[in-house]
């Protein structure tokens, strides 16, 4: 196998990888925040309204775990910064 | 109308134009556009202003938008609210403005790409020093750095790094994300499915612009509110 399917075959496996473990932990973290919102909810339906939105802060920061992941390997897919060497060193 | 290509994944890609070493692509556009509108919108509704009870219907929404703007800036601080709103209230302002028009076939939201949301990151990161030595002077400021104890100095220049880097990538990525989906969508369900992403969209982009901002808040009311006021506020209540 030569250099430039090699380096395709890990940026492609490694960016799946990527998305797919780290979008556990942000999942589990999405799921605990929900939870706790709804069961404070739930004891105190009068504080819905900052409830909610303190709840959507969260989510977008949780969230944001998941898509630095998103953005490493859609990196690694359209925009690979060692594609340039890797072409470079097997022309030359 | 598509802008970019599916495998392009910032509008920095898209060239318009090339004129020696000058090269205008699609993000300088559009944040023209969206600098023009803010700036123009304000002076045609700020031009004819009334104080009774009779406004025109542009002039209740910019009440409305300063006023939300300056009430959560005061939940946060509490003090000098003016101070900070000016910063504060564009950086929201214009993340706001360049998310919501997402919608718009053909546009592309400059904050979409990593080179604007990295340069509002590094106002901020150049911000809250600036507020920081007005407000309590050089020494207190850097003082901060050395608490508890001088160790903690490497890791509080590290926060500030990497708190820069995650408000930057948060925005580009929230906002690549959802132009990338929506083009998967298209490609794979057209016609309805993409419509409610399009309505998560503006949900999503009045979120990020919120955290933008009170993060930014946050970030700044932390160097401008020493280690003994807060002390002293928090005997107080």
């Amino acid at each position: 196998m030569d250099i430039i399917s090699t380096v395709a075959l890990a940026s492609i496996i490694s960016a799946g990888l990527c998305m797919g473990i780290g979008a556990i932990g942000p999942g589990i973290g999405q799921g605990r925040a929900v939870s706790g919102a709804l069961s404070s909810i739930a004891q105190q339906p009068d504080e819905r309204n900052s409830l909610t939105r303190t709840l959507f802060v969260g989510l977008a920061m949780i969230e944001s775990i998941a898509i630095y992941c998103f953005v490493i390997s859609m990196i690694l897919v359209f925009a690979n910064p060692f594609w340039t060497y890797v072409i470079k060193k097997a022309g030359g | 109308m598509e802008v970019m290509a599916m495998y392009q994944i910032s509008p920095d890609q898209v060239i318009l134009f090339t004129w020696h070493f000058i090269t205008i692509n699609a993000t300088l556009v559009y944040t023209w556009l969206i600098m023009g509108l803010l700036v123009f919108g304000s002076v045609i509704v700020t031009r004819n202003l009334s104080t009774d009870r009779t406004m025109s219907r542009w002039q209740n929404l910019l009440e409305v938008i300063v006023g939300g703007i300056r009430s959560e800036i005061r939940d946060v601080v509490r003090e000098d609210v003016d101070v900070y709103f000016t910063f504060i209230g564009t950086l929201f302002l214009f993340i706001l403005a360049s998310n919501i028009f997402t919608f718009i076939p053909g546009y592309v939201a400059p904050t979409s790409s990593l080179t604007t949301t990295a340069t509002l990151a590094i106002l901020v990161f150049f911000a809250v020093p600036i507020y920081g030595i007005a407000k309590q002077g050089i020494l207190e400021y850097l003082k901060e750095y050395f608490r508890p104890i001088f160790i903690f100095f490497p890791f509080h220049v590290m926060g500030e790094l990497s708190r820069t880097l995650a408000l930057a990538v948060r925005l580009f990525g929230n906002l690549m994300s959802h132009e990338k989906v929506i083009a998967i969508l298209l490609a794979v369900t057209p016609l309805f499915f993409p419509v409610v992403m399009q309505v998560l969209g503006l949900l999503i982009g009045l979120i990020q612009a919120y955290i933008f901002a009170v993060l930014a808040m946050v970030y700044i009311a932390s160097a401008t509110q020493s280690h003994e006021e807060m002390e002293h506020t928090k005997q107080q209540n």
